[in-house]
């Protein structure tokens, strides 16, 4: 949670909201691994957040989808929600590349 | 017209939570049903947010309920803002943890969507606002702003159920707001397909330049409600729902009467006055003297020590206490002690339901005995003559609960067809004054008569009416050969009699003294006459006596006679013979 980073790198702080282990979550999360090893590799920070454990951050980023990809950092903030299936929309929506 | 049952079942019934919002939980009966969702539309600015808002502050405030209202259009700030007119201080009780504020921001152009997801994030959202201050009530304003931050309508549509479903499990109070939809729709996304168990609906519509808005409940289910459309006020006090129609006529009656102000006046009504918690009509022309009755009324209220509420639709307050000094009426000193309160509108300052709104309001507040409305002509100005009747109905009807008197005047244009028809009221009030200009001789003057005063006996007589110095005074008219004489002609007349009166004093005495005269000279003839018989009584009587004397005295002679021949002596003894 901390924001402690070394601004020197290009670095790619994510964050990944979900509730409990249901399949969409896993499924997210295994797909945004997958993104982040083949585009950003070394250069990424994934976060899970599980709001049933932490209700509390649910507000802070304005979540309401489950599961909802934040890209913190560089910003804008840009917010992805589903299950991240779809690969070319995620990084169009991550500006991993450009649309 | 529905007809509240007194007798409650015995059975339990749908409990319900009250909203706090005056008039809203009588039409409710009780309020919003508790634990299930509520759904109020409407179209833009018509109070959806208000009244919900409403509802969560006065369950924290009055019902020690907490709340937790979810904007998804406001941010907070805005809210607290936009409702610190109304007196609420979100701010102090957001500390007091007896409400939660909670802005949802949905921004498109931040969102992607890529596969599948649901809404559990609000749902975790909503269920640790709810339980952080163990909120009974929760608002959602409004919830149609997902569809415009998300395109997945399918998934949409199950969470929201899903999200209603939660709602009623979770056992809190809901409202949900949503935006009037195109056509018959109540709001743009269907919402009105997830809550089937209460749903109001708000308007705001404009008419001849003036709004009202308006409360209906559309459906509520397992409960009786009513169901017209009630107007509401939004002012400095939040929301007032008015329940006007309930039109039952088992109002409660005062043999108890209230006496004008004006001696004379009370003289005409059986010699007491009003009928407490009865209405009356004061009609007439411009300028016959309508206000300084119904001032004369207020200022007889207040030194009974009474409250009074005068309405004043034409004239500023301060017009008329300065008027009313004039004839000698004091309504300052009323004011100063908190006894009359002036309420002066235009009436085209907003509709009749919101001056209907506005008079309950004022009534409630102030709680007078006596109330005075002048005039109520003005109000055709803002509507019809049979809205301007109606809602003179439900005034009266409202009235004569809280056992309040009523004066209303009423201006007549013309006095021949205003006679009958003044705004249709004459026929609702109990009783009816009608001043009214007799012209005649050059000069106008008012007179007044009663019309009618229900129940109780009255005058028939027409009085002429006199505003001078020393205040309002009815007299007697004077009712001469040349019919009803009023003014200076009355005056004239009554000069003409004493006249007349003097003369025939005088010519009486005269009349009199010649009598007297006259019975002296006969009685003095009288006297002459008796001594005139007298004397010939005498006379007679002499010639009597002479005959007797003379009759005696021959009879003497003849024995001396007798007994000389018979030579007796004059002892001897008489022989007797005849």
């Amino acid at each position: 949670m901390e924001i402690d980073e070394i601004t020197e790198d290009k670095k790619w702080e994510l964050r990944l909201y979900v509730a409990g282990k249901t399949p969409k979550s896993v499924t997210a999360l295994a797909n945004l691994k997958k993104y982040c090893e083949e585009h950003l590799k070394g250069q990424y920070r994934i976060e899970v957040i599980d709001l049933l454990v932490q209700p509390q951050l649910a507000e802070g980023d304005q979540i309401l989808a489950i599961p909802t990809l934040v890209r913190k950092v560089p910003e804008p903030i840009r917010k992805i929600i589903g299950d991240l299936s779809n690969e070319e929309k995620v990084l169009v929506g991550l500006n991993i590349r450009p649309a | 017209m529905s007809i509240t049952k007194q007798n409650k079942p015995a059975y339990p019934t749908l409990p319900k939570t009250s909203t706090g919002i005056i008039g809203l939980d009588e039409i409710t009966e009780g309020g919003l049903p508790t634990g299930r969702p509520t759904l109020i539309c409407g179209e833009a600015g018509c109070g959806k947010t208000l009244m919900s808002i409403e509802f969560i502050v006065r369950g924290a405030i009055e019902f020690n309920e907490p709340g937790v209202f979810v904007a998804f259009e406001e941010k907070s700030d805005e809210l607290a803002m936009n409702v610190a007119s109304l007196g609420f201080d979100l701010k102090k009780l957001q500390e007091e943890k007896m409400l939660r504020v909670d802005h949802v921001h949905i921004d498109r152009s931040e969102i992607e969507e890529t596969g599948e997801y649901d809404l559990e994030g609000l749902f975790i959202r909503l269920n640790y606002a709810i339980d952080s201050i163990g909120a009974k009530r929760i608002v959602l304003d409004t919830l149609e702003n997902l569809f415009a931050g998300l395109d997945n309508q399918a998934v949409l549509r199950t969470e929201i159920r899903r999200l209603f479903n939660w709602l009623k499990e979770k056992g809190v109070t809901a409202i949900i707001t949503g935006e009037k939809g195109d056509g018959n729709s109540l709001t743009r996304q269907g919402l009105e397909e997830y809550v089937s168990d209460c749903v109001i609906l708000l308007d705001h519509r404009v008419i001849n330049q003036i709004s009202t808005r308006r409360l209906r409940i559309i459906k509520y289910r397992g409960t009786v409600h009513g169901t017209n459309e009630y107007p509401f006020l939004i002012d400095e006090d939040g929301i007032s729902v008015l329940p006007v129609t309930s039109l039952k006529l088992a109002k409660q009656v005062s043999t108890e009467r209230v006496s004008t102000g004006i001696p004379a006046l009370d003289e005409m009504l059986g010699g007491k006055g009003f009928y407490k918690g009865g209405s009356t009509l004061v009609s007439g022309t411009a300028g016959t003297g309508k206000t300084s009755i119904s001032a004369y009324f207020a200022n007889e209220a207040c030194n009974r020590g009474q409250r009074c509420v005068y309405f004043a639709m034409e004239e500023s307050p301060n017009q008329i206490i300065r008027n009313m000094r004039s004839i000698g009426v004091d309504l300052k000193k009323h004011i100063d002690a908190g006894l009359l309160q002036f309420n002066a509108t235009r009436p085209n300052m907003y509709g009749l339901e919101m001056h209907l709104v506005a008079i309950h309001k004022v009534i409630k507040k102030f709680k007078p005995a006596v109330v005075i409305m002048d005039p109520i002509t003005n109000f055709i100005n803002v509507g019809s003559v049979s809205e301007v009747k109606n809602m003179l109905v439900r005034l009266i009807d409202f009235l004569q609960d809280e056992q309040i008197t009523v004066m209303f005047t009423a201006l007549s244009l013309n006095t021949i067809v205003n006679e009958q028809t003044d705004e249709g009221v004459s026929s609702l009030v109990d009783s009816w004054l009608l001043v009214r200009d007799i012209e005649f001789n050059g000069e106008r003057n008012r007179g007044l008569y009663v019309m009618k005063a229900r129940g109780m006996k009255h005058s028939n007589q027409v009085r002429e009416f006199v505003i001078s110095d020393d205040g309002l005074n009815l007299i007697d008219v004077y009712l001469g050969p040349d019919g009803v004489l009023t003014g200076s002609a009355r005056k004239q007349q009554i000069l003409l009699e004493q006249t007349g009166a003097a003369i025939h004093t005088h010519s009486i005495g005269r009349k009199d003294r010649e009598i007297a005269r006259k019975r002296k000279v006969l009685e003095a003839k009288i006297a002459s006459l008796n001594s005139e018989y007298e004397s010939v009584e005498e006379e007679l009587n002499k010639v009597y006596l002479e005959d007797e004397l003379r009759k005696q005295i021959l009879e003497k002679n003849r024995e001396e006679i007798t007994r000389i021949r018979r030579g007796e002596t004059a002892t001897a003894k008489p022989t007797g013979g005849k």
